[in-house]
């Protein structure tokens, strides 16, 4: 099922979350709607859901204009950031829920019959007769999705689904979802201010910031051609130095950078920490290491310019570097914004 | 068990034991004693006199006819003042407590006033053949009344702590709203509805000031059981007050211990996700 | 831009039109007449005779004597309950003890019982077939049948009051704040004074106005110990009885109409203590249940 939002708006009393958002989702897509809070993520969401209406603008699923239909026929499956799931319901009767409700009657044993199915599908298989109270906050979140599914909706709307949850089972049932994904195929889009989260998951990412789009892209897009110092600040960790643009070159504090297509002027200079090397002997940007800090995967370097700006980079764990070594920071790749 | 590192548990304590022994259990046990100083044979033939048990019928039935009224009054009341707005809605839920601070025998005055054949709501109702005053539905209303607060007030926090995502969820789901209040609203209501019913049967088995204006007071018909203690105080029968009042002593020890049970599961399932 | 729709919100649960407008009006149907009715009614009787009647019942040495009976009760059974209700708070939210729950369900225990079991109570103790009876008269004590029965009585009847409405919120606050300033030295008056009576003074006013309005008016457990003098041992809700079957209606209603007064200010007064943060507190858990 695709989903399209035009231009849709909405206010909250005198706060306007969401401004002018205009958005494709193709059929079978899994899209990351990221953003700090505040962005309006989370409200474009339960708009696409029906659990918000919107001010302005038009939602439309397929060729339907779905805007004004009531949530509970719009069939969606909404999985939400602290489950909901029903506390004194069994974890079966939870996933049953909507096929009891549902105006299309089901046997009772056909209802059973899909319980088991998405409990093994969830790798949940054996814990029906548990109550949400006595599970795991994983585990929570998988009977909300189980339960979302069972309803088979067109559209997969997931808000912060493993914000509640500790950082190894994030990254264990962001691998989940992925293959259920792959599995199922059906429109999913979430919602997450994690960046890593989103990039991994998602086929494409939507970053927002104060209730627009500020870029829209595949992960591999987003990182490699950020479109704006938000974006670039937002996805990482970058460093940034102030330079002068003269004649499409930027220059900053001894580093010169291909900066074709900006205007003479000032401009801001962003670099990764792994996109930074060190050297005893110039050229590059004088410094003085401050601190070295040691990491599992290398160690990362904080050195301080004669300006007195602080540059994080990151180097291979054998490199032999102390605080208070001089040297020169050199720069592998680089972003130049205007400021 | 943490230790106690404040100060004063001495004093309070010993104040609150002193002031509980002798203003509550004292004067309770000196009525177990006195009611078992009748033999059991005694006892027995008191409390189960015809007129006593006449008078536990009439009270029963009246007040299990008024937690019924009040259950299903109260959840609506408590539902409308928690989920809707209207201009006096905060008027209305300050005098839901009116029944609690209006003192019993003034609440009796006035529901007799209403009721009785001449009375504004009486002689309407009696255009209908229905008489309320000095019968059996007196005593009901008249427990109507004073019991209406509990339930109100034990299922108004509930309602208000309700986790609106559990009602989107269901309705994400495809449920109508009945079948989203039958199957997920009301279940969690259940247990508060419960201690609120407890509370309010308890309060009318022993409610007396508020009744016995409206009530007729005929023994065998119209005669509540805190009225039958009374009048045997009247005549002197020492023994037989102190019986039938250890049957509604037991009585109130039963609900208050069920309330008190269906009180703590009812705050065990209002515990969020 | 498309088309402007402003403030709309997807209807939850019991939000249509048609039913939410019918059971408001059922709701305020059935309150009008179940508890705004009788509110009225006493107004309207009282001055069913004329002002003239009202006044020379209110004004009648029997009518000004019940008041001064009824509030001498109050004077002294309030200021020792609210004493009684913040020691047991303090105890029970402060401290963990064996028998914790057992001592909060003995203090509910008043609450469940019928007034009329708690005045046969007390004649057993203080009356001539009780306990004590026998010595105090040999004394010459009169407990009953006069104030100090009437006073002990209502105290039964108002125990829990304070109590009930300090304890779930003391629960709440946790003992954070005193052990803090326990350990900065002050001691226990000090901590109590300074530290948790300004957390908790709204949801005590409260307690303490309910209680006083319940003492005031006190009718079943009173009944039984004061003897039904008139003019002598009647509190005003007795006076009322008296009255009322005297056939001075219009008299009761008078009466009566002092302590719907003193309602109606309870309420006022819960209203505007719940908004400084009193009254329906949401115990985080039942305090009988934390007993160790």
């Amino acid at each position: 099922m695709k989903i399209r939002l035009d231009h849709v708006v909405k206010t909250f009393q005198t706060f306007r979350a969401v401004k002018d958002v205009s958005l494709e989702i193709e059929s079978g897509e899994l899209v990351a709607l990221l953003g700090p809070s505040g962005s309006g993520k989370t409200t474009i969401l339960r708009m696409v859901a029906g659990l918000e209406f919107a001010d302005g603008g038009h939602i439309y699923f397929g060729e339907q204009d779905a805007t004004d239909i009531p949530v509970r026929d719009r069939g969606v499956g909404f999985v939400f950031q602290h489950y909901a799931l029903f506390p004194h319901m069994t974890v079966a009767e939870n996933i049953a829920f909507g096929m009891e409700v549902s105006k299309t009657r089901r046997e009772k044993a056909a209802i059973q019959v899909r319980v088991n199915e998405l409990l093994r599908l969830v790798r949940l298989d054996g814990l029906g007769d548990r109550f949400p109270a006595q599970i795991s906050g994983g585990q929570r979140q998988r009977v909300a999705l189980a339960r979302a599914l069972a309803v088979d909706p067109k559209v997969l709307l997931l808000d912060e689904p493993f914000g509640a949850l500790d950082a190894n089972v994030r990254r264990e049932l962001r691998r989940w979802l992925r293959e259920i994904h792959s599995e199922l195929g059906i429109t999913t889009l979430f919602v997450t201010h994690d960046q890593e989260e989103a990039l991994d998951l998602a086929d494409r990412v939507v970053i927002l910031k104060d209730g627009h789009i500020v870029q829209e892209g595949t992960p591999e897009a987003v990182c490699r051609d950020p479109k704006s110092s938000f974006v670039m600040k937002f996805l990482g960790d970058a460093n940034m130095l102030p330079a002068e643009v003269r004649d499409g070159k930027a220059y900053a504090d001894g580093a010169v950078i291909e900066a074709s297509g900006l205007a003479d002027g000032k401009a801001e200079l962003y670099a990764r920490p792994g996109d930074l090397d060190w050297a005893p002997t110039g050229p590059g940007i004088a410094a003085d290491v401050s601190r070295v800090m040691d990491r599992p995967g290398g160690r990362r370097i904080i050195a301080t310019t004669k300006d007195g700006v602080h540059l994080e980079l990151d180097l291979e764990p054998e490199r032999g570097v102390k605080g208070g070594d001089t040297g020169f920071v050199t720069l592998r790749r680089a972003k130049v914004f205007a400021a | 068990m943490r230790r106690n590192v404040l100060p004063g548990l001495r004093l309070s304590l010993g104040v609150t034991l002193l002031y509980v022994s002798l203003i509550v259990v004292l004067p309770l046990a000196a009525l177990v004693f006195k009611a078992s100083t009748l033999g059991p044979v005694d006892y027995w033939q008191i409390v189960s006199s015809s007129r006593a048990v006449a008078s536990y019928r009439v009270t029963v039935l009246a007040a299990l006819a008024a937690t019924l009224f009040n259950l299903f009054f109260g959840l609506a009341l408590a539902w409308v003042l928690v989920r809707y707005r209207f201009p006096g809605r905060r008027i209305v839920d300050a005098m839901v407590d009116l029944p609690f601070a209006l003192p019993t025998a003034v609440a009796g005055i006035s529901l007799t006033a209403l009721f009785t054949t001449n009375g504004v709501f009486g002689a309407f109702l009696s255009d209908f053949g229905i008489k309320v005053a000095y019968t059996p539905l007196g005593i009901m209303i008249a427990m109507c009344f004073t019991s209406l607060p509990f339930i109100v007030r034990t299922v108004q926090p509930v309602l208000e702590d309700l986790d609106p995502a559990l009602e989107e969820a269901a309705q994400s789901l495809g449920g109508s709203d009945w079948a989203i209040f039958r199957k997920v609203i009301l279940p969690l209501l259940t247990p508060a509805l419960l201690a609120g019913v407890s509370l309010s049967f308890a309060r009318s088995l022993g409610e007396f000031g508020a009744i016995i204006f409206i009530a007729g007071n005929q023994p065998m018909s119209t005669e509540i059981t805190a009225l039958l203690i009374f009048i045997r105080l009247e005549e002197y029968d020492y023994q037989a007050a102190a019986a039938i009042a250890s049957v509604l002593l037991l009585t109130a020890f039963i609900m208050l211990a069920l309330t008190n049970w269906l009180q703590a599961r009812a705050l065990r399932y209002t515990a969020r996700n | 831009m498309g088309t402007f729709r402003t403030g709309r919100t997807p209807p939850r649960v019991g939000d249509g039109v048609i039913f939410r407008r019918a059971l408001i009006g059922i709701v305020l149907f059935l309150g009008a007449i179940l508890i705004l009715a009788p509110l009225l009614i006493i107004g309207v009787e009282a001055f069913a005779k004329g002002w003239q009647v009202y006044r020379d019942t209110i004004l009648h040495p029997d009518t000004r004597h019940a008041i001064t009976l009824t509030v001498l009760a109050a004077l002294i059974a309030v200021p020792v309950n609210t004493t009684f209700g913040v020691a047991a708070a303090w105890a029970i939210t402060k401290f963990d003890f064996r028998g914790k729950g057992f001592l909060l369900v003995v203090i509910e225990i008043p609450f469940s019982v019928s007034p009329i079991v708690a005045g046969v109570a007390y004649l057993f103790v203080y009356g001539l077939q009780g306990i004590l009876g026998p010595t105090l008269d040999a004394y010459g004590i009169k407990i009953l049948f006069a104030i100090p029965g009437i006073v002990l009585a209502s105290m039964f009847v108002t125990a829990p009051f304070v109590a009930r409405e300090l304890i779930p919120l003391m629960q709440s606050q946790g003992r954070d704040l005193e052990e803090a300033a326990t350990s900065l030295g002050a001691s226990g008056w000090r901590t109590f004074f300074s530290v948790t009576l300004p957390n908790v003074k709204w949801a005590l006013l409260y307690g303490v106005v309910l209680c006083n309005a319940r003492v005031m008016g006190e009718f079943g457990a009173v009944s039984v110990v004061s003897g039904n003098i008139r003019g002598q041992t009647n509190t005003l809700p007795l006076h009322i009885e008296l009255l009322y079957h005297d056939y001075q209606a219009a008299g009761a209603f008078a009466s009566a109409s002092i302590l719907a007064l003193i309602a109606v200010f309870t309420i006022i007064a819960k209203v505007a203590l719940e908004r400084q943060g009193a009254g329906r507190v949401r115990p985080a858990a039942n305090p009988a249940e934390n007993a160790s």
